[in-house]
């Protein structure tokens, strides 16, 4: 406790650069895997692809991902980003096809019907009726990328994780428990905002 | 490509140690998670309120990183094989017992109450008819599990636990791609092997008992 009093500073850095790489995979993520996820949602073939390669990626150990990037992108937050786009792309393109098959083709129909152009339709009807489905896709994978940005500290991302590899290298135990507690406890309270997120999506749009 | 070629040709012994390490750890963590979850699940499966507490739990457990997890217990439990193999152990518990729990909730209550009917014990309900008919979602969990321990232990390196985490962690200190690589490559290799040999038995066995995955 009395290093994070006496180191303030060194934490409260830390914290924020956990936070801007996480945010900035999560966008990162979703510019990949909405368009993703909503051409290949009524393209079984495609999506099957999707699937095969997202998942192998989803299958590599973060250490083993972030060691592989290192000799094509060297060393910092670029190639962290990178990595923990690439373990983002399994959950969030099968939450978002997920979402969208969801959708009655009745809804489709009559939207249809109605005269709406496939754009639209999507826009106004698909879309929020598959929003609980993809935020709790984004739960996931918040939850996932809070974790594997830790690791990237390993190749010079910065983050909480930093406070764990230097807390090892310098015997500070304190240091690592600082960094590793506020970590998890990033990951609970992500996971539990976008939790009522989801619960409140849910309730305005009807059922998932 | 022939730097890495030659890597692995000269360094046969710290890649047989280190593959030989990660598979212990791993092992053993998913054997003791494996003991631990599985008569969890089953008594858990009959009391809803101390389940829910256990599933309340096992949920936030399953939110820390996994880096996190591995150095939270280093002032408590130091470094070495040991608080590896407990980090590694609860890691791989919640899917374990997760799934545990789902699987056997979803066996059809008409199900059990027929073979109650036909006089069979509650001992043997359990294993003869619960158990066999939620093992395909139990075998899944334990899939997930194994290949969560797997990829985790990689992480283990960091609290002196050994196992291929070495080669990527020395290869990044000492700037020798072709070991970083080697070691990449090989704990890729094993989480995906890991995945292919437990999806096997998940296939096999879900057959042998006739149902289908």
């Amino acid at each position: 406790m009395t290093w994070l009093l006496e180191n303030w500073d060194t934490f409260a850095e830390a914290l924020r650069q956990h936070v801007v790489l996480v945010a900035q995979a999560l966008a990162l993520s979703l510019a990949i895997a909405l368009p993703l996820g909503i051409v290949s949602a009524r393209r079984p073939r495609l999506y099957t692809l999707v699937l095969a390669v997202t998942g192998a990626l989803y299958t590599i150990p973060a250490l083993a991902l972030f060691a592989l990037l290192i000799p094509v992108m060297g060393l910092g937050s670029g190639p962290a980003l990178t990595a923990i786009v690439m373990y983002s792309l399994l959950v969030l393109t099968r939450n978002v096809v997920v979402g969208l098959r969801s959708v009655s083709p009745d809804v489709l129909e009559a939207a249809d019907g109605m005269g709406y152009g496939r754009l639209r339709r999507l826009l106004a009807i698909e879309m929020p009726l598959a929003l609980p489905v993809v935020i709790a896709g984004i739960r996931l994978t918040v939850v996932t990328q809070i974790s594997v940005a830790t690791v990237g500290a390993f190749i010079g991302a910065g983050g909480l994780g930093d406070l764990i590899f230097q807390g090892i290298t310098q015997d500070i135990g304190d240091k690592v428990v600082v960094g590793a507690v506020a970590a998890s406890l990033l990951a609970i309270v992500a996971d539990e905002a976008l939790r009522l997120l989801e619960a409140r999506a849910a309730a305005l749009g009807g059922r998932p | 490509m022939s730097g890495l070629l030659h890597w692995v040709a000269t360094h046969g012994e710290i890649i047989g140690r280190t593959v030989r390490e990660h598979l212990v750890l791993s092992g053993v963590a998913l054997a003791v998670a494996l003991a631990l979850a599985l008569p969890m699940g089953v008594a858990l499966v009959r009391h809803p309120r101390a389940a829910a507490i256990a599933v309340g739990g096992v949920n936030t457990l399953r939110t820390i990183p996994s880096l996190a997890l591995l150095v939270i217990m280093l002032p408590v439990l130091g470094t070495g094989f040991l608080p590896s193999v407990v980090a590694l152990t609860l890691y791989g518990l919640p899917a374990i017992l997760l799934n545990t729990l789902v699987g056997l909730r979803e066996v059809d209550a008409d199900v059990i109450d027929a073979a109650r009917g036909q006089g069979l014990s509650e001992r043997q309900i359990t294993t003869d008819i619960t158990i066999p008919l939620a093992l395909p979602v139990i075998l899944a969990g334990i899939r997930t599990s194994a290949v969560q321990i797997v990829s985790a232990a990689t992480l283990a390196v960091f609290i002196g636990g050994g196992g291929l985490g070495e080669l990527i962690s020395s290869g990044l200190g000492l700037l020798d791609i072709a070991q970083l690589v080697t070691g990449a490559l090989l704990v890729a290799l094993l989480a995906v092997a890991t995945e292919l040999v437990f999806g096997a038995i998940q296939f096999g066995l879900a057959r042998r008992y006739g149902i289908a995955s």
